[in-house]
């Protein structure tokens, strides 16, 4: 009953992850010493979770792994807890210096590689999901590629774009960013209506927006794109897509 | 409390150590009391850590969740059926984690169809339900479940809500998704997971648009990289 094609690609997935799950895990553990008069182990990767046990000033700890804000360490003597990086980072290395835990701020903007998004908003009338993913050719230019879909009452639109973004102030917190960029609209009507044929226009486009920084890696993106549609019946059409989305930088 | 108790474990290991030493001690007392002032004089312990700069960006970061899941899904109108996915997360902070999942189920007659016993609705393939979603979840309740004596597991209780877009009857329709789930870490790396999830979208299948509720019951696992 299933879809051939799709059971076998889960059961490739599964596979994989299976074997992903067995792989002896590749653990490079770094050993600070704790320079506070203790440092507290909670149970798990929260502020809640309880504290189980205390390592005190002067002690090696190993530094095992990171979820989000939270380090999972091994004391001296074998118990594994979690420990906030503000408490991570008020301990030494080897040299006796304070150890760095580098937190990504808003001065790593203009030195980011890629950018990742998802946003959601209107393409003429219809409503617009669509994630896209940057390359930053410079600290002002970027290339983005982004897909998304377009769900209508009476259809529904695929959209791939390629656009060169041109950011003036890349180190400005609230920013405005430029775009132009060109792409194709593949559009699937509704099959409940009258049977109609697939199409696939392509499409030429110039947009702005504003880009704020929220914290750490974290970008809230607004954008208007006008879309001028070379429609596959000889006409032009103008459409108006306008959107609102998270993005984070790495 | 859990601090203290492992504070006061030290004692015995103390005693241990201190029993040899004042044994020691009584035992060179008499012929060489200098020798036993040197034996008992506590030794500062350098701990032995290695001489390099400590690099922490080089710790294994583990913030993306990716699984599979499988359960049953309620599509309104044509019946409960099973339906299997895939789900991607990042976890952005202890709290707040991005979800994209991807399901698929098959409808299955309406009632309607199957007393009539003639006219079809849909077509085979208009039958098969295809959706995608992203989605944002809260951590609402994290916690340690406690199976057993000596055995604790991190969990947390999560709440989920987001948008996306449904394939079915023939067209896509905008949908919107929210719920709650269970995550059960059975190790650092490895979760369960229990979620219960609403679909809501229109189906516009007798010519007027209808929103639909879809309820959701899955259970699956991922892995933590």
């Amino acid at each position: 009953m299933f879809h051939n094609s799709f059971l076998r690609i889960g059961l490739l997935l599964w596979l994989a992850l299976t074997l992903l799950a067995f792989l002896p895990r590749a653990r490079a553990a770094e050993t600070v010493q704790v320079a506070d008069p203790y440092i507290e182990l909670h149970t798990g990767p929260g502020e809640g979770y309880p504290v189980f046990h205390v390592v005190d000033k002067g002690e090696p700890i190993e530094v095992l792994k990171r979820r989000t804000d939270w380090f999972k360490v091994r004391a001296p003597r074998g118990q594994e807890g979690w420990v906030h990086s503000r408490q991570l980072a008020r301990t030494l290395d080897g040299d006796g210096q304070a150890v760095a835990i580098a937190e990504p701020g808003i001065g790593d903007y203009s030195g980011r590689r890629w950018e990742m998004g998802v946003l959601g908003g209107d393409f003429s009338g219809a409503r617009l999901i669509s994630a896209y993913l940057g390359y930053a050719l410079s600290d002002n230019l970027s290339l983005e590629l982004s897909v998304g879909q377009a769900v209508g009452s009476h259809s529904s639109s695929w959209l791939g774009n390629i656009n060169l973004t041109h950011r003036p102030f890349p180190d400005w917190r609230l920013q405005p960013f430029f775009l132009i960029g060109v792409g194709v609209v593949h559009t699937d009507p509704s099959t409940t209506l009258v049977r109609s044929e697939d199409r696939t226009d392509t499409t030429l486009q110039v947009g702005a927006g504003l880009q704020a920084y929220l914290t750490r890696r974290f970008l809230i993106r607004a954008e208007y794109r006008n879309h001028v549609v070379q429609m596959s019946t000889d006409d032009n059409e103008e459409v108006d897509q306008w959107q609102l989305g998270v993005a984070f930088f790495f | 409390m859990a601090a203290r108790r492992s504070l006061l474990l030290l004692s015995p290991r103390l005693r241990r150590l201190h029993l040899p030493l004042a044994a020691l001690c009584l035992a060179l007392a008499g012929a060489a009391p200098a020798a036993a002032d040197e034996e008992t004089q506590p030794q500062v312990i350098q701990p032995e850590v290695e001489r390099r700069s400590v690099d922490l960006a080089r710790i294994d970061s583990e913030n993306f969740e990716l699984g599979l899941f499988f359960g049953m899904l309620a599509i309104e109108d044509f019946g409960t059926n099973p339906v299997y996915g895939a789900r991607l997360a990042y976890h952005v902070g202890e709290r707040l984690f991005v979800e994209a999942a991807l399901g698929r189920s098959k409808g299955d007659k309406t009632s309607y169809e199957r007393l009539s016993g003639a006219a079809e609705l849909l077509s085979d393939d208009d039958r098969e339900l295809t959706y995608y979603n992203l989605s944002l979840g809260f951590n609402l309740l994290p916690s340690e479940s406690f199976p057993a004596k000596d055995w604790a597991f991190n969990s947390a209780l999560y709440i989920i809500a987001g948008v996306g877009s449904t394939r079915f009857a023939g067209g896509d329709a905008f949908t919107v998704n929210f719920g709650a789930g269970y995550r059960f870490l059975a190790t650092d790396w490895l979760a369960l997971h229990l979620d219960v999830r609403d679909h809501m979208f229109d189906v516009d299948l007798l010519g007027e648009n209808k929103l639909t509720h879809n309820l959701e019951l899955t259970t699956g696992f991922t892995v933590f990289f």
